[in-house]
């Protein structure tokens, strides 16, 4: 067993490739669960704090795009600048477990352990994002979609890290909504993002929770372009918020566990689908 | 670093080498079992609670979720490092207001009081809950920690 402090990201990409039992350390918020309680050993440890290049971010307004480094926490999406360009994953951060937590986790950290309940990962597939991930072979980018394939589950190869991901910025509404047994310190049951585009007339929403990997569902899109333009934001028929439900509800894919039954996320991801787009929609 | 290195961490503005410790153990392990900082409290060991909470290079953490090993250079401090033995006014304030009942989360509490009150001196109600809702109290109903938060940003204010 040993433990690896790289402060760059070429150390941390020689350390993944040299290491024959590499476990990558981001916050420790899972990590560190699992050693606690002795249901991993542990190995080659390279812990990513001190690699100043994650931890940044940055927005490049003339493609309108912003890149957040696998490193930066959550505490710092939950308010400033971050907040404003994609208010939906400051309202996603601000649920992730506790201050304590949030102090600590990263989006990174939430990708490589590709939990379907990652709080922040609705988000990111309803802004279609980019993961881009680094090894000493060079770099590559995958669509959020390609990289988390179930739960727990990813594309990384096993020298391989996620330097950051990369997302449009998006002009109109966007929001998160979880459910869970208390506001606080919860693991969600069901979550949902809608992210309404009044420019290119789309709404893209993803679930959490209520499949073996994010979902989006395309489906219940569709049907919902094709019954109300986004573009205009006219007043919304409860009716067509109602049947965006349970359309959205009909493409989830829940299951029984010790956190709720899945009878009861169907339904629970339907009312957030419901109340994120009426939400979205007052005048 | 190899299975038992020795390795430094400083703690409460002091460097403290760390022996005989396996490298897979927890910074609130380290800090009860091998340094002798028994403040910081173990009670669920995977974030929940709060009880073990400390700072660490600015930001309130749980300890428990802290490899220790791989927090080498960082600026820990925890509840024996808020004060030099007199009792701080917030601690004051939990046992004047009756804030403190079995006492196991009060460390955690304490902690992240004096580091939400460093960054926020006049929080909202909403930002007091907020902050404090990484810290489990089982006793109180927070009720009488709520009010000794008040009592500090109070006696602060007048000061």
């Amino acid at each position: 067993m040993s433990i690896h402090i790289p402060t760059s990201l070429d150390d941390a990409l020689a350390l993944l490739h040299e290491l024959p039992r590499v476990q990558l350390l981001a916050g420790g918020t899972d990590f560190m669960v699992e050693v606690n309680f002795n249901k991993h050993d542990v190995h080659d440890v390279v812990a990513l704090r001190r690699v100043t290049e994650l931890q940044q971010w940055h927005h490049d307004a003339t493609t309108n795009t912003v890149t957040i480094g696998a490193g930066v926490v959550y505490a710092e999406m939950e308010h400033g600048e971050l907040a404003t360009l994609f208010p939906a994953l400051a309202e996603a951060a601000r649920t992730v477990g506790s201050p304590q937590i949030r102090a600590a986790g990263t989006l990174g950290g939430n990708l490589g352990t590709s939990s379907p309940a990652g709080d922040g990962l609705p988000v990111l597939f309803a802004l279609d994002a980019v993961v881009n991930l680094a090894s000493h072979r060079g770099t590559r980018s995958l669509p959020i979609g390609e990289f988390m394939l179930g739960p727990k589950r990813n594309a990384l190869a096993v020298d391989e890290l996620v330097v950051s991901i990369s997302m449009k910025t998006t002009t109109g509404w966007q929001g998160y909504a979880k459910v869970g047994t208390r506001n606080a310190m919860v693991i969600s049951v069901a979550s949902a993002s809608l992210v309404l585009d009044t420019v290119s007339g789309t709404a893209r929403i993803a679930l959490g929770s209520v499949g073996p990997t994010i979902i989006r569902c395309t489906q219940a899109e569709q049907w919902l372009q094709n019954q109300y333009d986004i573009s205009a934001r006219k007043e919304l028929d409860e009716a067509i918020a109602t049947e965006f439900g349970l359309r959205v509800s009909q493409e989830s894919r829940p299951i029984d566990d010790h956190r709720s039954t899945a009878q009861y996320r169907r339904h629970a991801v339907g009312v957030l689908a419901k109340r994120l787009l009426q939400r979205g929609c007052v005048q | 670093m190899s299975e038992t290195q020795i390795y430094s961490l400083r703690v409460n503005g002091k460097l403290r080498d760390v022996t005989d410790a396996w490298l897979g153990e927890s910074l609130l392990y380290v800090l009860r079992e091998r340094l002798g900082l028994p403040g910081s409290k173990g009670a669920c060991e995977q974030g929940e609670c709060g009880s073990c909470t400390v700072v660490m290079d600015g930001a309130a953490v749980c300890s428990c979720l802290v490899l220790a090993a791989s927090a080498v250079g960082a600026d820990i401090t925890t509840i024996e490092g808020l004060t030099d033995g007199a009792l701080t006014d917030v601690q004051q304030a939990f046992i004047d207001e009756g804030a403190v009942q079995c006492g196991f989360c009060t460390p955690g509490l304490i902690v992240a009081v004096h580091h939400l009150l460093d960054s926020t001196p006049r929080p909202s109600e909403m930002e007091v809950k907020e902050a404090l809702s990484g810290n489990i109290c089982r006793c109180t109903g927070y009720g009488r920690i709520f009010a000794a938060v008040t009592r500090v940003i109070d006696q602060r204010a007048q000061q």
